[in-house]
């Protein structure tokens, strides 16, 4: 068993598994890093799929809207866990550094993960 | 404007109602009836966080919303109203005569349902629920979305 974080990227249609794809690309290979899709489950069944994803824990779960199925379903099941943390807005950039930092406490790590997302996200002046 | 739309659907609050049906029709309120949500203050707050801060949320149990239907048919904003399965909102229909129409938005695969479409799973008794209800003069229709065509209710029995 590892003693590194889980992370489980939980988000509409094909999101979490284009991210995870893109993680790949640039960190080669998963790091520890788990796909989840809403499609096609109600609460129930989206609860299950994501409790399997995190197993042991402990785990940082991402999620993509602050107000989706997702987010509603990540946060009900952190509520019993004190083991595991809810992040939503996932972006590229905060995956790809949480992939390097997974030997920090969760909650710091869930922490880091929303400041170098927030960072991630500018504008581009011409 | 009133309640412009009676959703059935098992996400309940999520990203197609607050964004695919709410900032096209311009919706200043939601209810949710749903008497375990009703009765889970931790799990209404979860709902709240997850919607503009210019959109109201309601909370309902079958009852209270009966109740409270011709009120909010009156509000001069447009709303949605949303149960989380077939057997609540037929219930709401019994006890509030003035619903004519309801939306079949989303509910998913359990055991005993069959696919009737892509969103829409539904046992024989869900089936024949609404097929019933249709038959009392209320439209319903399955659309996930606005920008898809509506299906009536006679095509998926």
């Amino acid at each position: 068993m590892s003693d590194k974080l889980t992370g489980v990227v939980v988000a509409h249609s094909e999101l979490a598994a284009s991210l995870l794809a893109a993680v790949r690309a640039i960190a080669g290979d998963d790091h520890g890093l788990a796909a989840v899709s809403n499609t096609g489950c109600d609460r129930a069944a989206l609860l299950k799929s994501l409790d399997a994803a995190i197993g042991a824990g402990p785990a940082v779960v991402f999620t993509d809207m602050a107000g989706g199925s997702c987010a509603f379903t990540a946060a009900a099941l952190a509520r019993g866990r004190g083991d595991v943390r809810v992040v939503t807005g996932v972006n590229l950039a905060m995956l790809v550094d949480f992939a390097f930092h997974r030997e920090l406490p969760v909650a710091e790590a869930a922490r880091r993960a929303v400041e170098v997302g927030r960072t991630a996200v500018g504008l581009v002046e011409k | 404007m009133s309640l412009v739309l009676y959703r059935i659907d098992d996400r309940l609050i999520h990203g197609q109602v607050v964004v695919g049906w709410g900032q096209r029709l311009g919706i200043g309120f939601i209810v949710l009836v749903d008497d375990g949500v009703k009765a889970n203050v931790w799990e209404q707050e979860l709902y709240r966080m997850g919607v503009p801060g210019a959109m109201d949320v309601a909370f309902a149990t079958v009852a209270e919303a009966a109740g409270h239907v011709a009120e909010w048919e009156r509000d001069p904003r447009k709303g949605i109203l949303l149960t989380g399965d077939v057997d609540t909102m037929v219930a709401l229909c019994d006890q509030a005569p003035g619903v004519r129409k309801v939306n079949l938005g989303g509910v998913h695969a359990k055991d005993g349902r069959r696919e009737r479409l892509r969103y829409v799973f539904l046992t024989d008794a869900e089936a024949a629920k609404l097929v019933a209800l249709a038959a009392r003069g209320v439209e319903v229709t399955a659309q996930d979305l606005p920008t898809t065509k509506p299906v009536p209710m006679a095509d998926l029995a």
